[in-house]
């Protein structure tokens, strides 16, 4: 599962298909500014006023940072923007953390020692996405009403583990499959405990995989909403629950959304751009042959 | 140094019946460098990897210097091994790759450092010692491979086709270093190839493995001179020997229309065989063009420069065989040629069942 490679240098093409090969590159660059328009658009909103937000588009205004200090102030009593983005920083955090060192395991003993039937045990890890969410709410709030979780950070912590473990698990599986097995052998003949060929011989070359797994992880926690809503709606809730508190129920709420939702993007934004120099592979080159 | 034995040491995989190594015996001496060979699927690598502890022995033991270490992990064996893809460790670079084991068993930096130069010095690697193992290349990360199993100086070196990933040129070349520096060293070396060349030139002694079944284990020319059966006899020798299948009649021999002379033990033995089937063996360099013989059609030349093979289509037994005749490499033979061809050398015969019928 490559998922993102070092970018090849565009090569010229000869012959025939040069025309078509020019009318792909145009086709991709539509459908790629296609999917960025929305955030675009977005973005531009953020800085507008209400009035230029809410009137038909143009494209030159004042641009003004007001939404933002608007969005952010405190909010008397509801949930506000440090909170929200406090305590989604710790949530994510941690649920990430414990999906990595959880499924880090368990995708070595997937890839590298597999046990009988075990693609029967990697089914089983994603079949508890095969339930919508909305089918299980019931009993998960139940449940963590009668452990006293309800709006509560950890019941999310617990919620977002569980939800990505199997994601995580899967990825790691296909980046672990991809380590030659001579090189865990040659570790093991250089006297090389177990513990050891993980942390110094297979983790070095699937750090792309890992920084991609949990960049993933990272963006899904982050911008999970419909259990921070259902479990956690008040003041130990997340970004997500914070941005839709932007939505008045009176006057005009575009500009102040926009905003608030490019708040909310910025730090999944950072995630991806430090993730991605981590991503680039080309490690594992040089291993064998 | 270390001997190595294995005893009767079977390795049958999980939802296999037929066992890829069936209960071998073999016994390498200290310092020697024993080849192991046969064509894919023989268990020479599967023989290999039960030596190196990657692979269970579910019969028989091995021993090394007469330790048993059949149930021993590699770390415990004391071996290095070499790898066909080398497996250098891509985050590391070639001085922490040579090092890496002496770091796991704890030995302080600097002398670590010291031993990785002199390995490196040994392997002309000195200059590449910062580099990581992408930044290098084929030949140099092979000197690698061999650099991290020299560092040690383990009991015995294991080689699983060390020389396959290598050009043809540069495979030849590192082939007689790496029987020079086997021989400086004083290793015992097992050393698995496919290429019967690379067995022929480097092996002290050669295994010959087929389906999992050791075949004969001798001294390359003992190998060459009196194979013990007939797959032993195909296998070794470039181009191979010629076997042509043929039918004892009034207690002789005959191929391709040329009457076989047997020693006395050969003819008792062949008019022994209750079936009259045998194989008659004969080198390409033991047939000779010449104005006596029978005649053949050329249908083939492969000229080497140094030598000649002709492959020759002749009468035998009622069909067509195609037998391949050594010539002088200077030789004005072409494709369409007739000529005459007899016997000048040893001759082989195999029974029935492919083996050897004595002298």
């Amino acid at each position: 599962m490559a998922l993102l490679t070092r970018a090849p240098k565009a090569e010229p093409i000869l012959g025939q298909n040069r025309v078509v090969a020019h009318l792909l590159a145009l086709l991709t660059w539509i459908i790629g500014l296609l999917f960025f328009f929305p955030l675009f658009w977005l973005v531009l909103n953020g800085f507008k006023d209400e009035a230029d937000a809410n009137a038909s588009p143009k494209l030159f205004f004042e641009p003004t940072l007001d939404r933002f200090s608007e969005v952010t102030e405190d909010n008397q009593g509801l949930l506000s923007f440090t909170e929200a983005f406090g305590n989604s920083f710790w949530i994510v955090l941690i649920s990430t953390t414990l999906v990595m060192a959880l499924a880090i395991p368990a995708a070595y003993a997937l890839a590298i020692r597999p046990m009988r039937k075990w693609r029967d045990v990697l089914f089983f890890f994603i079949s508890t996405k095969f339930l919508p969410i909305v089918g299980a709410i019931m009993p998960i709030w139940i449940i963590a009403r009668d452990l006293d979780l309800l709006g509560t950070r950890t019941v999310l912590v617990v919620l977002y583990t569980a939800m990505n473990l199997p994601l995580a698990v899967w990825m790691l599986r296909s980046f672990f499959a991809e380590v030659p097995k001579e090189l865990i052998e040659a570790a093991q003949i250089d006297g090389c405990s177990l513990m050891g060929q993980i942390r110094q011989v297979i983790l070095p070359i699937v750090a792309p995989g890992l920084a991609a797994t949990a960049l993933l992880c990272v963006i899904f926690a982050w911008n999970e909403f419909f259990l921070a809503v259902q479990l956690n709606p008040a003041g130990a809730s997340t970004m997500p629950v914070w941005v839709n508190s932007q939505q008045k129920f009176q006057g005009q709420f575009l500009a102040g959304l926009s905003a608030a939702s490019v708040l909310a993007t910025f730090p999944v934004v950072i995630a991806g751009w430090v993730a991605q120099k981590r991503m680039i592979r080309g490690l594992a080159m040089g291993a064998i042959k | 140094m270390a001997e190595v034995r294995y005893e009767a040491a079977s390795r049958i995989y999980p939802g296999s019946e037929i066992p890829a190594v069936d209960s071998l015996n073999l016994d390498i001496e200290d310092g020697e460098l024993l080849v192991l060979v046969g064509p894919s699927g023989s268990g020479k690598s599967t023989a290999l990897r039960m030596l190196a502890g990657l692979e269970t022995v579910n019969e028989g033991g091995i021993f090394i210097n007469d330790v048993d270490v059949t149930l021993k992990p590699p770390q415990d064996r004391d071996i290095a091994m070499v790898f066909q893809n080398y497996a250098l460790y891509p985050s590391m670079t070639v001085a922490e790759n040579m090092g890496f084991a002496l770091k796991q068993s704890g030995v302080p930096k600097a002398q670590r450092m010291e031993q990785v130069r002199e390995a490196a010095r040994i392997l002309d690697l000195e200059p590449y010692l910062d580099r990581k193992p992408k930044n290098l290349s084929g030949g140099q990360r092979q000197r690698v491979a061999m650099g991290r199993a020299i560092v040690r100086s383990p009991q015995v070196f294991l080689m699983d086709e060390p020389l396959s990933n290598l050009d043809a040129k540069l495979r030849v070349q590192t082939r007689t270093e790496l029987a020079d520096l086997q021989a400086r060293l004083g290793v015992t070396m097992v050393y698995v190839t496919h290429d019967q060349v690379e067995a022929m030139t480097m092996g002290h002694r050669v295994a010959v493995l087929k389906d999992g079944i050791l075949q004969q284990v001798d001294a390359p020319r003992t190998l060459y001179n009196a194979p013990v059966n007939r797959f032993v006899a195909g296998f070794i020798g470039s181009p191979a020997m010629n076997l042509v299948d043929t039918e004892r009649i009034d207690g002789s021999l005959n191929a391709i229309g040329l009457p076989i002379e047997l020693s006395p033990g050969v003819a008792a033995a062949v008019a022994a065989q209750s079936e009259p089937e045998f194989t008659v063996g004969v080198r390409p360099e033991h047939l000779a063009v010449g104005s006596e013989g029978v005649d053949g059609e050329v249908s083939v030349v492969e000229a080497l420069g140094s030598e000649s093979f002709l492959h020759v289509r002749v009468q035998h037994q009622g069909g067509e065989t195609i037998v391949v005749v050594r010539e002088s490499g200077q030789s004005d033979i072409a494709r369409g040629d007739r000529l005459k061809i007899s016997i000048n050398g040893p001759v082989h015969i195999f029974g029935a069942d492919g083996e050897r019928l004595a002298d």
